[in-house]
């Protein structure tokens, strides 16, 4: 392409990593949200006090600041971890990827675990009595009747953190991850044309969102089906 | 942990947070301002008019803010026309570069909260006032801005905060707020723990009374809605009423 002068294909493999960052962050994250759901509703008080806590920290703090305590924190206690069996090993690195990784998958936890644990509670009462009284067992109960409410009444919330989580990751790049906007920033400072590559970049991630938005829409409406009649 | 350290640092990062609190209460005032017109041209607006309105937002809501940073405090320097007008002094300038980005983001925002609130309130509000022969200006001012501002005030409550974090990316382009101060620190001291650790607490502590103001906005908002007995007891319990 000649408006990128040959860094086309940087981009590319730059979006696919950003790509590769939002749906591991996702996973993961996803895991906090059920921990931190869960032990928010547990009838054990510190477990519910440290449930709440955490999503508490998590939606007070900088996305950029939890980025930055993990990795430069996490190359700190990694190097004095490797030096104590190793002596004058010297300085470890935790990879920017694993540590941008980690650290918005605890943001997006944070988030995901107050919508999680608003919608298992938004699950009426009458329907898991219905389902009592119809015999059915724990898991039966869960896989049929629970799952499905709450997909229904999570998705709209996890799925504006999805999209939050989508452009936070070029946050990594701070920490030194050549994902799209890394590659952007060295592209930049080789061809000296800032505008032309943050555009591209700029376009990229608007078209990676809008996608993702028509997604969950398309989900939403998934789910929603049986929801009396179809949308006029 | 290094108690001392964070003791030390906190002086530091406490001057840190009052540019993190001068940004943030200026780019709540020009995003503000900005997006009173653009959210009532993107509610109301011709079809014509509104099409750029929401061009605008879309752009602004779908894309990172750090990039949106980059391309006013990098990008704008591209173009031989930029650096040699009139305005180059005020954009080389990394402070108003954060502050004017910071804006148009949180105005594409707050436009769009805005179009939601003056979306929902019935059709019937502005119906009567038409009815009474009240002029646009005067509708928008007495009628559909205000109960659009308690609508959209939970939401716009949650805008409050997320930009009080946005304002860390102000530190990626120089600005010594407190993330940068922070980083600084870190650079220097390289105890990471600490000092960041401290930041976030500097931040939590910020969060939490921005959504202190919040609720107390939105008490005295929508204090024709509450129950007639306990405005009655407030009263009561505070007799000079503020």
């Amino acid at each position: 392409m000649d408006l990128l002068q040959g860094w086309g294909d940087e981009i590319a493999h730059g979006t696919l990593l950003t790509m590769k960052v939002a749906v591991l962050s996702l996973l993961v994250g996803l895991c906090w949200g059920m921990l931190g759901a869960l032990a928010q509703m547990s009838p054990n008080r510190t477990v519910a006090s440290l449930g709440r806590g955490f999503s508490l920290v998590m939606r007070g703090t900088p996305e950029l600041l939890v980025i930055l305590i993990v990795y430069f924190g996490g190359t700190v206690a990694l190097t004095k971890a490797v030096n104590l069996f190793v002596a004058d090993f010297g300085f470890v690195e935790v990879p920017p990827l694993q540590a941008g990784v980690f650290a918005l998958s605890l943001v997006f936890g944070g988030y995901a675990a107050e919508v999680l644990r608003g919608a298992w509670q938004s699950v009426p009462t009458g329907v898991i009595e219905a389902g009592h009284s119809l015999g059915l067992g724990w898991f039966v109960m869960f896989v049929k009747i629970r799952l499905p409410l709450l997909m229904r009444f999570a998705l709209p919330g996890l799925g504006n953190n999805w999209i939050s989580l989508i452009k936070d990751t070029s946050l990594i790049s701070i920490v030194g991850l050549h994902e799209l906007m890394g590659l952007s920033q060295m592209a930049t400072s080789v061809t000296r044309q800032p505008f032309t590559f943050y555009m591209t970049a700029a376009l990229i991630y608007l078209a990676l969102t809008l996608a993702n938005t028509r997604l969950i829409a398309w989900f939403e409406g998934r789910l929603m089906r049986g929801e009396g009649r179809s949308a006029a | 942990m290094n108690w001392s350290l964070m003791l030390e640092s906190i002086p530091a990062l406490l001057y840190g947070v009052l540019a993190t609190v001068q940004l943030l209460v200026l780019t709540l005032v020009c995003g503000g301002l900005l997006a009173l017109p653009l959210g009532i041209v993107a509610a109301n607006g011709r079809p014509m008019s509104r099409l750029p309105v929401m061009g605008y937002i879309t752009f602004f809501r779908g894309t990172p803010l750090l990039v949106q940073v980059f391309l006013v405090y990098y990008g704008l320097s591209q173009f031989q026309i930029v650096r040699s007008s009139i305005f180059w002094p005020v954009l080389r300038e990394a402070w108003f570069c954060a502050l004017l980005t910071l804006a148009l983001h949180t105005a594409a925002y707050t436009a769009n909260i805005l179009r939601g609130a003056i979306l929902a309130i019935p059709a019937g509000q502005k119906e009567a006032a038409v009815a009474l022969g009240m002029r646009p200006l005067l509708i928008y001012r007495f009628v559909i801005l205000p109960q659009a501002l308690r609508i959209g005030m939970p939401a716009y409550g949650n805008e409050m905060i997320s930009m009080m974090k946005a304002t860390s990316l102000a530190s990626t382009i120089t600005i010594m707020e407190l993330t940068g101060t922070a980083n600084t620190i870190v650079a220097r001291t390289y105890a990471p723990y600490e000092v960041f650790v401290s930041a976030a607490l500097i931040y939590l502590c910020v969060a939490w009374m921005l959504s202190r103001l919040v609720r107390a906005i939105e008490a005295r908002l929508s204090r024709h809605m509450r129950p007639a007995v306990e405005a009655q007891n407030n009263l009561r319990r505070v007799p000079a009423h503020a």
